[in-house]
């Protein structure tokens, strides 16, 4: 068993002994913190896709994850009103059910990423950066100019949407919702990094000359790894709208796409388990020093500086070792 | 709409256009050299702003104001390259986006740490703080009417900087083969000092003239900086004739958008929805804009090269 693996195996374990014992202990801000780290290493799961597996530097990724979370405030804000989202051709009513939610989600956010993917894949480098970027403020700037949903002010949501069979409502039920997406997203990704496809992804990263050689087009490759990257950061953006019972512009902002990439960063790039290790990181040092002082940032803008300047690969990047395939 | 009301939103595009151009060129400056994404260039905007502000409020004088506003970002962009920016050259795109949003972090948190997290205000000079009457009856700000011929007078200075002096030749120089010019003698650190504290200096120069006429506040230089982002891909990166088009482009589209669109919308819908709808899409016209630009020219107006 290689140090990567027991590596995973120990952060699966603290994903599952932390909210136990919190649970244990009565704490159950804890949980709702453990819940906001699951949250965001789903969110990075996604990113992590793009970035890692088909290097696209997404500074967009805000996009996803506040569509995500507009999915989730339209829907049950309609639902909580009893107005139908429209009336013609068809009439559309809103939902407080999450898997009904979960998949509008995830088919508008695939949508978004498509056509994002489509205008900037036919630029890469710094112009893939810079406009991934400028499409994330757009979708900011539609957000807070458009009333019809909350504006700059955002939607909330009075109850937390309901899943069949569980009281959502409770922590640590809502915890373990999280916890199984996650665990299922992970283990499509880990399929996904050995398919015929992610082989030809990681391919096109490093050589696209070859890739186009033997018959296939990195151009499209690429395209479905941001397709498949968007859906499940939107995922991740409807959830966390039902965490926080709230969606808002904030969820747009190109500080939370770089947010998203930070937890890529920190925790490792193209490691199953990096974007876990690095949102559980942001949160705790969020936490601790968040407490300490109101100018955190600071702190986390060194912690970043360091690890991008003298830390290559992040956490598991130190901890286990250079990736095989290096 | 009345043609003079059209005519002043012309003017307020060109003004916008004109102060996005000076960080359009610092930013492309930089990259066409150094082959460097600056994304904490805003943060030198932001410097730039306060720098002024806090110095118009000691003395009282603008014009010392502009010139604490040069000399701060200057001084700031090159201690930023000294400690951070030089160990990114020579790393991927991945590492400097992160590296710099590492320093938006730091520059913005530190100055919200010096300033406090309330606007401060920067008025502009009284010399210039009146309006002019233009031919055919507009009445226009004579601060704004300044800013238009600032921008105008940076990029000309801009242009005899890069094509009559010998820092021009050493700039294209080092655009075009940086291990030559090094093996010709020169100290292609120092250039790159240079290149990156002039580029801060514009963004500096930028926050302060635009920081009288809106408020001087923590985080004012990102939303500034996306757009110049927007400008630059429209342009082509590395080219300043580029960036100047770009600039103007955007600045007319954003402006004119916001006045036109609404009045579009008007001829279908009631006044209050028509002004909401218009407003929402027409904070999308400039994104528009870059995605056509983009279909029609992958690498821009005047990109050489991806």
């Amino acid at each position: 068993m290689s140090r990567e693996r027991l590596l995973n195996g120990a952060l699966l374990l603290a994903l599952i002994l932390i909210p136990a014992w919190a649970l244990y202990a009565g704490e159950p801000f804890t949980i709702t913190l453990a819940t906001r780290a699951v949250i965001f290493a789903l969110a990075a799961v996604g990113l992590n896709i793009a970035l890692g597996l088909g290097g696209l530097v997404s500074l967009g990724h805000a996009v996803f994850f506040g569509i995500g979370g507009y999915a989730m405030g339209i829907l049950a804000s309609h639902a909580q009103s009893y107005t139908p989202l429209m009336d013609w051709p068809f009439a559309i009513e809103g939902t407080k059910s999450m898997p009904v939610i979960w998949l509008v989600a995830i088919v508008a956010s695939s949508c978004a990423a498509l056509l994002i993917g489509l205008l900037s894949l036919r630029t890469s480098g710094v112009y893939f950066i810079m406009i991934t970027l400028a499409f994330g403020q757009m979708m900011y700037f539609f957000a807070i100019s458009w009333p019809a949903y909350g504006g700059e002010d955002g939607l909330s949501i009075y109850v937390r949407n309901g899943f069949p069979g569980l009281n959502t409502l409770d922590p640590i039920q809502f915890y373990g919702l999280c916890l199984a997406l996650l665990c299922l997203v992970l283990a499509f990704n880990a399929r996904l990094m050995r398919s015929p496809f992610g082989l030809a992804l990681n391919a096109a990263r490093q050589v696209p000359e070859r890739v186009r050689a033997v018959g296939l087009d990195p151009r499209r490759l690429q395209l479905v790894a941001l397709v498949i990257s968007g859906a499940i950061t939107g995922l991740a953006g409807a959830l966390f709208a039902d965490l926080n019972r709230f969606v808002s512009p904030t969820m747009l902002s190109w500080q939370m796409s770089g947010e998203i990439m930070v937890f890529v960063i920190i925790g490792g790039v193209a490691r199953l388990f990096g974007p876990v290790a690095g949102a559980g990181i942001y949160v705790l040092l969020e936490h601790l020093l968040g407490g300490v002082s109101e100018y955190w940032q600071i702190f986390l803008g060194l912690v970043l500086l360091m690890v991008v300047l003298f830390g290559k690969g992040g956490v598991v990047g130190m901890i286990a070792g250079r990736r095989r395939d290096d | 709409m009345s043609p003079i009301l059209l005519a002043e939103q012309v003017l307020n595009g060109l003004q916008s256009g004109v102060m996005l151009f000076l960080m359009a060129a610092g930013l492309t400056l930089i990259f066409g050299v150094m082959g460097l994404i600056n994304l904490a260039h805003g943060s030198l905007y932001m410097i730039g702003a306060f720098a002024a502000a806090a110095v118009a409020g000691a003395t009282g004088s603008f014009a010392l104001a502009l010139v604490a506003a040069l000399a701060a970002a200057a001084a700031a962009g090159a201690l930023i390259e000294l400690v951070v920016i030089r160990r990114l050259y020579a790393r991927d795109h991945l590492d400097q986006v992160l590296a710099t949003f590492a320093l938006i972090l730091i520059l913005s948190e530190g100055t919200r740490w010096l300033f406090g997290s309330f606007p401060l205000y920067l008025n502009m000079p009284p010399a210039l703080s009146g309006t002019v009457s233009l031919p055919g009856g507009i009445v226009y700000p004579v601060y704004r009417l300044a800013l238009i011929a600032v921008g105008i007078a940076v990029a000309l200075g801009l242009w005899w900087l890069n094509a009559r002096t010998r820092l021009g030749i050493r700039i294209r120089a080092g655009e075009n083969d940086r291990e030559m010019i090094a093996a010709l003698g020169v100290d292609i650190s120092k250039l790159y000092t240079l290149v990156f504290a002039i580029g801060a200096a514009l963004a500096g120069l930028a926050g302060a003239l635009v920081g009288a006429i809106q408020s001087v506040q923590v985080g004012m230089g990102e939303p500034v900086l996306i757009l110049a982002f927007v400008v630059i891909v429209i342009g082509g990166i590395g080219s300043i004739k580029g960036a100047l088009i770009g600039a103007l482009l955007v600045g007319l589209t954003d402006t004119l958008g916001g006045v036109l669109l609404p009045e579009l919308f008007k001829l279908f819908t009631d006044p209050a929805t028509a002004a909401a709808t218009g407003s929402a899409f027409a904070s999308m016209a400039i994104y528009v804009l870059m995605a056509g630009v983009l279909i029609w020219r992958p690498t821009g107006l005047f990109g050489a090269r991806a």
